[in-house]
């Protein structure tokens, strides 16, 4: 979603500077539109003109501006509407928007500011307070940029974007989805054989690979202990078909373990085995933890379930083992075999389990 | 004094005097039209297009320090259309009046 933007040049702008931030001017007169350039160039900014607010919306849209003046007063698409609109769009609702108009009356100011407007700036603009309030937008601008790169580095994309929309707050919500346990099978003895920096680097490789490959069928990695992981298909974000999704990444992280292997085995090294567990169900999905530090994870018997079908691959001596609700999602789409039911702690009677293999699971 | 010297030459002041100049030109391009929008806005009974316009008008008005020019629009603005058509005709000829007499003094101050 957060794609980069391809540049465009301004519309009507003076010349850009080498400098400064990248500013929209949204305003239906040519004499303050004109004005408003003219101030911004001489703070050092680079200007685009708008001349009404839905060229404004289709220039943010199309392309990434640190702040939009706005005006009030506007045919086609006024400034309020375009105000409902920033707030309404997940990509642009972080814009900062300063306010700038010679509309009339505090419960206009008010309803900007309660729309989401950073601030208000009455017309004519005094160059003084304009320099000072974009400063400050623009400080406030960066700084939430860096607590989202930071949000993005420790948590997932998905989450960050589940974050950003709901806002924060502990407390689950039932979803549909398929729950993947993870891990590297004898990585005790591994660690007790070698140096704790090739171990470090073999856990970054191990990662690097396993994340690409749940995350491109719509799986998030949601929690790593050392060499174990665990991944949600369904949530945040619903996904529709979460079962094939699950399989589909289990298939190619074992893929991605045998090319891995092969370069350890040139190297001399030798070759790591995962073990990998999937069930699907209902589950409680939502931020644990405190207000200073949470989590996104989910619980419940499916949970519960991935987990043990995860270590129960050691016994199978299989590498991916499935519940029957897994299995059956799968339909013909998989090569599986029914290994029949096994009696699981925490669970009133045996369930059945399924192993995949490698191929069909198209 | 139709000009308000002191919000010119702070305008000029930030603005930089050759700006401003093309800036009063613009005005003086611009300027017919909305005068034009706020009468057929009011032929139309056109609430919004006549807001609107007067509301531009007095905008560029204050910009420029023609106060009583900027004084009469922002009475349109706030007023909206009036249920006699000929008090808004009225009020549009004075600013007419008030218009061509702000647009005379811009156009001597624009090059000083």
């Amino acid at each position: 979603m957060a794609d980069a933007r391809p540049a465009a040049p301004a519309r009507g702008g003076p010349a850009a500077s080498p400098n400064g931030a990248r500013l929209l001017v949204a305003d239906d007169n040519k004499v303050n539109r004109l004005l408003m350039a003219r101030s911004l160039d001489l703070l050092g900014h680079r200007v685009a003109l708008a001349e009404n607010g839905r060229i404004a919306l289709e220039m943010l849209r199309g392309e990434a501006y640190d702040l939009l003046l706005l005006d009030i007063e506007m045919p086609e698409m006024d400034g309020f509407q375009v105000l409902e609109h920033l707030k309404a769009d997940v990509q642009l609702r972080d814009v900062p928007v300063i306010v700038t108009s010679s509309v009339e009356g505090v419960a206009n100011i008010v309803r900007c500011i309660e729309l989401g407007a950073e601030d208000y700036l009455p017309k004519p603009v005094n160059p003084v307070l304009l320099r000072a309030r974009i400063g400050a937008s623009l400080e406030k601008k960066r700084l939430r940029d860096q607590q989202s790169a930071l949000v993005r580095r420790f948590a997932t994309t998905e989450v960050a974007q589940d974050l950003a929309q709901s806002g924060f707050a502990l407390g689950g919500r039932r979803v549909q989805g398929s729950v993947m346990f993870s891990d590297i099978r004898g990585f005790t003895a591994l660690v007790e054989s070698q140096p704790p920096e090739e171990t470090i680097e073999l856990l970054n490789t191990y990662y690097t690979l396993m994340f690409d490959a749940i995350s491109s069928h719509g799986g998030v990695v949601n929690q790593m202990i050392g060499d174990g992981l665990m991944a949600i298909f369904g949530a945040p974000l619903p996904l529709a078909d979460h079962c094939g999704g699950a399989v589909r990444a289990a298939l190619e992280m074992i893929d991605m373990i045998e090319l891995f292997n092969a370069e350890r085995g040139a190297e001399g090294k030798a070759p790591i085995a995962i073990g990998i567990g999937i069930a699907t169900g209902e589950m409680v999905a939502g931020y644990t933890g405190t207000q200073s530090r949470a989590t996104y994870t989910c619980i419940g018997d499916t949970v519960n379930l991935a987990a043990r079908l995860e270590a129960h691959t050691k016994v199978a001596q299989r590498a991916i083992l499935v519940d029957a609700v897994t299995r059956a999602a799968l339909g013909e789409r998989a090569d599986v075999e029914a290994l029949g039911a096994v009696p699981f702690k925490g669970k009133a009677a045996p369930v059945e389990v399924y192993a995949v293999g490698p191929g069909q699971a198209g | 004094m139709h000009i308000d010297r002191t919000t010119f030459a702070e305008l000029q002041d930030s603005a930089g005097a050759d700006f401003v100049t093309e800036l009063v030109d613009t005005f003086l391009e611009d300027a017919p039209t909305l005068l034009a929008e706020l009468r057929s806005a009011r032929t139309a009974a056109d609430a919004d297009r006549f807001r609107r316009a007067a509301h531009s008008l007095k905008s560029n008005s204050v910009t420029f320090g023609a106060t009583a020019l900027g004084a009469l629009a922002r009475t349109l603005e706030l007023g909206g259309l009036n249920a006699d058509p000929a008090a808004d005709l009225a009020a549009i000829d004075a600013i007419d009046a008030a218009y061509a007499e702000a647009a005379a003094e811009l156009k001597g101050l624009r090059h000083g």
